[in-house]
């Protein structure tokens, strides 16, 4: 995307949102931002209607943050809590219906490739666990079998958030929700697992207690889904709604959940990959 | 793979020398994808829409078409159109009964993101009991999705139909999807005499930034960034915008009334219309009140016939006219429900009496004089 495009005709300047007016000032199109350069310009997200101390939301603005090519991105969502954030989101982005994500994405990237052959434009899904490991989990492994060349980024709250706490399979074992009044009868899905085995090329599973791990693993994914396949990343999101904890004993959470082992920090990279990020990365992939 | 080149759709349509072959429907629709400038075609098998997407998927690996794949069911499929229908380029599918019903959820959001997707419905029976006989069944539960509906009597209304279905579908004050509907098995696995175009002509190609919504390829405004989304709102302007959309996909489909006509000559074609006894149909029960017809002329019954072409938008002021003469109109259908026969009802406002059948469904053919029963007893009240 040329910044051409966001520019304001100087007629319509004194009254367009003053949002809008600082994205096309500051914005982070095409200037390659991290983590670090937070606080530095307008960001993606302008302000979210999410919880306080959503685990999501601030997983959302960290991902947002560290697009390698956030003028050339198109993000795919699905119903759930961040469906009410992507409006707020300034870049293209679709929500299609819940739990197809996978396969409009694997459409729309097909489509841009073929009208922009010789241009990176990075699709990446973004959904929840509800989207992405039961109601779509169909689409999204098929999308993985086929190779398509797309992001898919989940965030873990391990529940129904949006409509009001109900179990996912992504729920812990025991954990009383609704819909699972005498607790969760079966494991927390192993996606992780499932995405290498089903042909992702590159599969993190991070969250916003590592703000630069994250970070990396989010941009690791996307660029290897340029050229070399699949990607997954998982990140773990924390509700403090559903799951009845302060709103800022988030990050303690998934702290507390790191140290009893039933959240693993972990990153695969197929040898493809590896050899891929090397080049990029300038042969420092441990960075 | 032949050379083609661009032309006017109304040359392609109209003026350009035809050449008369004897070819299934599903090679019918083969032979309009080839003209028609598709940039990518989605399939999945069910019966009796399989072959046609196989011989859609033959002109792919020749050169015709630049992207085509297999998805994983109906509603993934559909997903993906939408998908690639969003990136900006023209894309086909085709399905038909259980297939319909399972992708039937994204249909509604095809015209709620105004998408100029073309869909081919080869319809069948809806199970259970399991079935994949012909029944028109699945149209019903279409009606209302808000796409523009033609219904195809013959191969060659097929052919045509998916080529205009491009046309009209990408006007921008249309820009909603088409279904083109033809009944599986009667006209897809049967060879008629189709009139076709040469096949080293195309359709001009789809220009995405003629779509009335932005195309998702960050490379058009307008860049979002808002506050307060209408979806997390429980106020009048959020439900007042959810509304005026709602009512401007219906209005986008009034829109293409004009286009309609103006591709297929009209939105429904009638003989006889000053005739005492009409029959109104659609689909390939307009052949067979054809046959009913000639019966009862040669007892000189006064009969005429009004074929529907376009059912969304539905031609309710020209079907009162042709039929502003009759003292009874006969509704024959290839289904149980009978929805055309509401439609028409409808339509006519209780003016007319209207004769709901007779109706097969189940996968059989229907037989000539069952129409004829009704056109005598209407005759002869």
């Amino acid at each position: 995307m040329s910044k051409d495009f966001l520019r304001i005709s100087p007629a319509f300047e004194d009254i367009m949102p003053a949002e809008y007016r600082e994205l096309v000032a500051s914005g982070p199109y095409g200037k390659g931002y991290g983590i670090s350069d937070l606080g530095s310009h307008k960001e993606l997200l302008e302000e979210h209607p999410l919880c306080a101390g959503c685990g999501l939301a601030l997983s959302l603005r960290l991902t947002l943050s560290v697009l390698p090519a956030p003028e050339d991105t198109v993000i795919v969502g699905s119903t759930g809590c961040s469906a009410l954030a992507f409006p707020q989101v300034a870049l293209h982005n679709i929500h299609s219906l819940f739990g197809n994500q996978n396969a409009v994405a694997a459409g729309l990237k097909r489509a841009l490739k073929l009208r922009f052959p010789d241009k990176h434009k990075d699709v990446v899904v973004v959904a929840g666990d509800g989207a992405t490991a039961d109601i779509g989990l169909d689409m999204v492994m098929q999308s993985w079998f086929r190779g398509e060349l797309i992001t898919t980024i989940m965030l873990d709250n391990e529940a129904y958030a949006n409509t009001g706490g109900q179990e996912s399979g992504m729920s812990p074992k025991g954990a009383v929700l609704n819909m699972a009044p005498k607790g969760k009868k079966f494991q927390k899905i192993n996606m992780p697992e499932l995405a290498r085995e089903a042909g992702c090329v590159y599969v993190a599973a991070v969250s916003p207690a590592n703000p630069k791990r994250l970070g990396k693993a989010i941009r690791r994914a996307i660029l290897v889904a340029r050229e070399v396949g699949p990607t997954y990343v998982q990140i773990f999101a924390p509700c403090p709604t559903n799951f009845k904890f302060k709103p800022q004993e988030t990050i303690k959470r998934i702290k507390e959940r790191e140290k009893d082992g039933t959240y693993l920090t972990r990153e695969y990279i197929s040898q493809e990959a590896q050899e891929y990020l090397a080049a990029m990365e300038g042969g420092n992939k441990d960075e | 793979m032949i050379e083609q080149k661009v032309v006017a759709p109304e040359y392609l349509f109209n003026e350009a020398e035809r050449e008369e072959q004897f070819i299934t429907g599903s090679e019918a629709v083969r032979e309009a994808i080839r003209r028609a400038n598709v940039d990518m075609a989605i399939s999945y098998p069910i019966t009796p829409q399989s072959e046609s997407m196989h011989l859609v998927g033959d002109i792919y690996a020749e050169g015709y078409i630049k992207e085509y794949f297999r998805g994983e069911n109906e509603f993934a499929v559909m997903s993906s159109v939408a998908g690639a229908a969003m990136g900006g380029v023209r894309v086909f599918t085709a399905t038909g009964g259980p297939g319909t019903l399972r992708a039937f959820e994204a249909f509604p959001t095809w015209a709620g993101a105004r998408l100029p997707v073309v869909c081919a419905f080869m319809t069948r029976g809806i199970n259970s009991p399991l079935s994949i006989q012909p029944d028109t069944l699945e149209m019903a539960y279409m009606l209302d999705t808000g796409i523009i509906m033609l219904h195809a009597e013959n191969s060659q209304d097929l052919y045509d139909m998916i080529l205009q279905a491009f046309m009209i579908a990408e006007k921008p004050e249309v820009h909603i999807p088409v279904g083109v509907f033809v009944d599986g098995f009667f006209v897809t696995h049967t060879r008629d005499r189709v009139k076709i175009a040469p096949p080293d002509i195309k359709l001009p190609p789809y220009n995405p930034y003629s779509a009335p919504v932005p195309v998702m390829d960050m490379e058009n405004p307008p860049i979002r960034q808002m506050r307060d989304p209408f979806v997390m709102k429980s106020n009048f302007i959020s439900y007042a915008a959810h509304a005026s959309w709602q009512q401007e996909i219906l209005a986008a489909a009034e829109r293409s009334r004009r286009h309609i006509a103006h591709y297929l000559g009209s939105l429904l074609e009638a003989e006889n219309e000053n005739a005492q006894v009409m029959i109104v149909a659609s689909g390939t029960a307009v052949s067979q009140s054809r046959e009913a017809i000639e019966s009862a002329r040669q007892e000189g019954l006064d009969v005429g016939l009004v074929k529907l072409k376009s059912l969304r938008p539905f031609p309710t002021e020209e079907l009162k006219a042709v039929t502003a003469n009759a003292k009874a109109v006969i509704v024959p259908e290839f289904n149980r429900v009978g929805w055309l026969a509401r439609e028409v009802r409808a339509a006519l406002e209780a003016k007319v009496k209207v004769v709901g059948g007779p109706r097969v469904f189940g996968g059989m053919t229907m037989p000539p004089d069952l129409i004829l029963d009704e056109i005598r007893r209407c005759a002869n009240e």
